[in-house]
């Protein structure tokens, strides 16, 4: 009866899980598809410890570190997702994700010592013939995939925030295979290894897992993070459905695989927006300072200031302006006056538009997200494809914090890194000025041409300092 | 190679689900606006933070001398509640920021 009532459970939670992604993709629903997964989780993990009986019949025992377990983490992550400012949330989506990941991997160490530790007293036991391949294959691959998904998300963590640099060597690619290389030939030497020579085996095959999740993503450059990130996703999500295999459990299975999916789809998706494959991704990484380096030093011409009144001028007596923001207006959190800009202009008969390009930011939807933070009516956001039509009938374009999407050497420069991404044309506009807080390359580490042209004239300065500033003198005029 | 063909019919109800879920899986999202990448990324994640009901069998069965069981599966409990959690918490904190606008 209690096994009957914990099937149903899973089965609540597996269509909970379905039903919450589906939601998840329209705004209209999204925020009640985020309940609907988390209550089906709640049921499956409330369900687990209290009906679920292993196939001798015993219930599960140790409830005080089970529940001290769930207590500390819920806590902590409560505590850190409330905590985590705008700006740093993608990073918090990879620490979690890097948490997952490791739960897979400690799972499949465990079963591991399981069986181990069951055939101590026979060493001579050949492995293979205690478990088969199928199963075995299951183990090893949660063990590998969620210890990459571990290390790399945690490097892609480290990176978001600046605590870990691109990095990258001559032959890197290929030290990588050799390292993915070794990780199979160890889960290879395990499966044929006696039960007391498992342990080597074993623990090499968790050591090169954990090395390669950091050489992978280590040369992969930093405006890249929101990819592999949404790859990694994908990664725990098939780690967790091998615990599904391993268990027999539906609500692990397919919830695991469902985010495998959609993960592979959603990162996919991510790469289209930028107009490179994955493969460009991964493997083409963004190749340091020195080529791109080079291609700046020759085009530095003279740049021109604009003051903060010459500003206001030209934006209060605009028909239409865009704004086009970026990750320097989620740095300096600027988006209340950034609206408040917004309103008064309106309210001066200038029609204020926003351009989101689909990779601005960190992730994809990280303007969208921290606009409408600040009430930023929906109608208001254009995607690039119709803010390019509409940027040759604009007078004013103001850039806030924004680089690499309005680079032109995206459309002209083929030995540029970021050559072929779709970018803003938003040099069509009359005017163009950009708020920066120097002249510093943005994420890609390349220099923008677009800087030095004479419709272009740069605004300096912390983008929210500038725009209360410029609210201020717009009010004065 | 026997044994591989003979664990996929013993295992083809499992096999069943994989595929079928893939399938809903790209079927689900394939309609996502970009407004929405974020999010659905963020929510993906908390989705697999089910991985935690295998932390919790592990721990449950652990016997109670079998302290290097213990000690994985505790640290498996708590780093898969942390994925849960914080997920789901994380992610309703990016929708609470799209908050229904009238038109």
């Amino acid at each position: 009866m209690e096994l009957n009532i914990l099937t149903l459970c899973y089965l609540i939670a597996s269509v909970t899980f379905i039903l919450g992604l589906k939601m998840l993709s329209n705004p209209a629903t999204a925020r009640n598809g985020n309940l609907v997964a988390a209550t089906g989780m709640t049921i499956a993990i409330l369900g687990t410890i209290f009906l679920y009986t292993d196939s001798d019949g015993h219930k599960l025992h140790n409830y005080g570190w089970i529940f001290g377990g769930i207590l500390i983490g819920a806590v902590t992550g409560t505590y850190a997702a409330k905590k985590v400012k705008m700006t740093a949330m993608p990073e918090m989506v990879s620490l979690f994700n890097g948490m997952g990941g490791a739960c897979a991997a400690l799972i499949s160490a465990a079963e591991f010592y399981h069986i181990y530790r069951n055939r101590q007293g026979a060493p001579d036991t050949p492995f293979h013939e205690l478990v088969p391949v199928g199963f075995y294959i299951t183990i090893v691959a949660g063990a590998i995939i969620g210890t990459i998904s571990y290390t790399g998300s945690i490097i892609a963590w480290g990176k978001l925030n600046g605590r870990v640099k691109d990095f990258s060597f001559k032959g890197q690619h290929f030290v990588n295979m050799i390292v993915l290389a070794l990780v199979l030939v160890s889960a290879v030497l395990a499966y044929r290894s006696t039960i007391g020579n498992i342990y080597l085996p074993f623990i090499l095959i968790g050591f090169f897992a954990f090395i390669y999740g950091i050489l992978f993503v280590m040369p992969i450059g930093g405006a890249d993070m929101p990819v592999v990130i949404s790859l990694l996703n994908s990664f725990t999500g098939v780690a967790a459905a091998c615990g599904g295999f391993l268990y027999d459990n539906k609500a692990m299975l397919t919830g695991g695989i469902l985010v495998g999916a959609a993960g592979t789809l959603l990162t996919i998706l991510m790469c289209k927006a930028m107009n490179r494959s994955l493969t460009n991704v991964l493997i083409g990484s963004f190749g340091g300072g020195h080529k791109a380096g080079a291609a700046g030093a020759k085009q530095q011409g003279t740049v021109r200031e604009i003051t903060l009144s010459d500003t206001a001028m030209v934006m209060a007596y605009a028909n239409k302006v865009f704004i086009v923001p970026g990750y320097g207006l989620a740095v300096a959190q600027a988006q209340h006056a950034c609206h408040e800009l917004e309103k008064l202009l309106e309210g001066k008969g200038v029609e204020v538009k926003y351009a989101i390009h689909p990779v601005a930011g960190r992730m994809p939807g990280h303007m969208n997200v921290l606009l409408a933070e600040a009430d930023v009516s929906y109608d208001k956001l254009m995607e690039m494809e119709h803010a390019n039509d509409e940027f040759a009938s604009t007078d004013v374009v103001l850039i806030l914090g924004a680089n690499d999407v309005v680079n032109p050497a995206a459309k002209t420069d083929p030995s540029s890194p970021i050559y072929g991404m779709p970018v803003l044309d938003v040099e069509l506009a009359r005017n163009v000025i950009v708020n920066k807080r120097s002249m510093k390359p943005g994420y890609a580490g390349i220099e923008n041409e677009l800087f030095f042209r004479p419709k272009t004239s740069m605004l300096f300065g912390d983008a929210k300092k500038v725009l209360q500033d410029l609210i201020a003198e717009i009010k004065n005029l | 190679m026997d044994s591989l063909l003979n664990w996929i019919t013993v295992n083809q109800q499992i096999i069943y689900i994989v595929v079928l879920m893939i399938f809903v899986g790209i079927e689900v999202i394939g309609h996502v606006p970009s407004v929405l990448h974020t999010p659905l990324m963020s929510g993906a994640n908390a989705i697999h933070g089910v991985v935690i009901i295998g932390a919790i069998i592990v721990m449950g069965k652990a016997e109670s001398d079998n302290y290097l069981a213990l000690a994985l599966g505790f640290l498996a409990v708590i780093l898969g509640t942390l994925n849960v959690v914080g997920g789901f918490v994380v992610t309703d904190r990016m929708l609470e920021m799209f908050k229904k606008k009238k038109k």
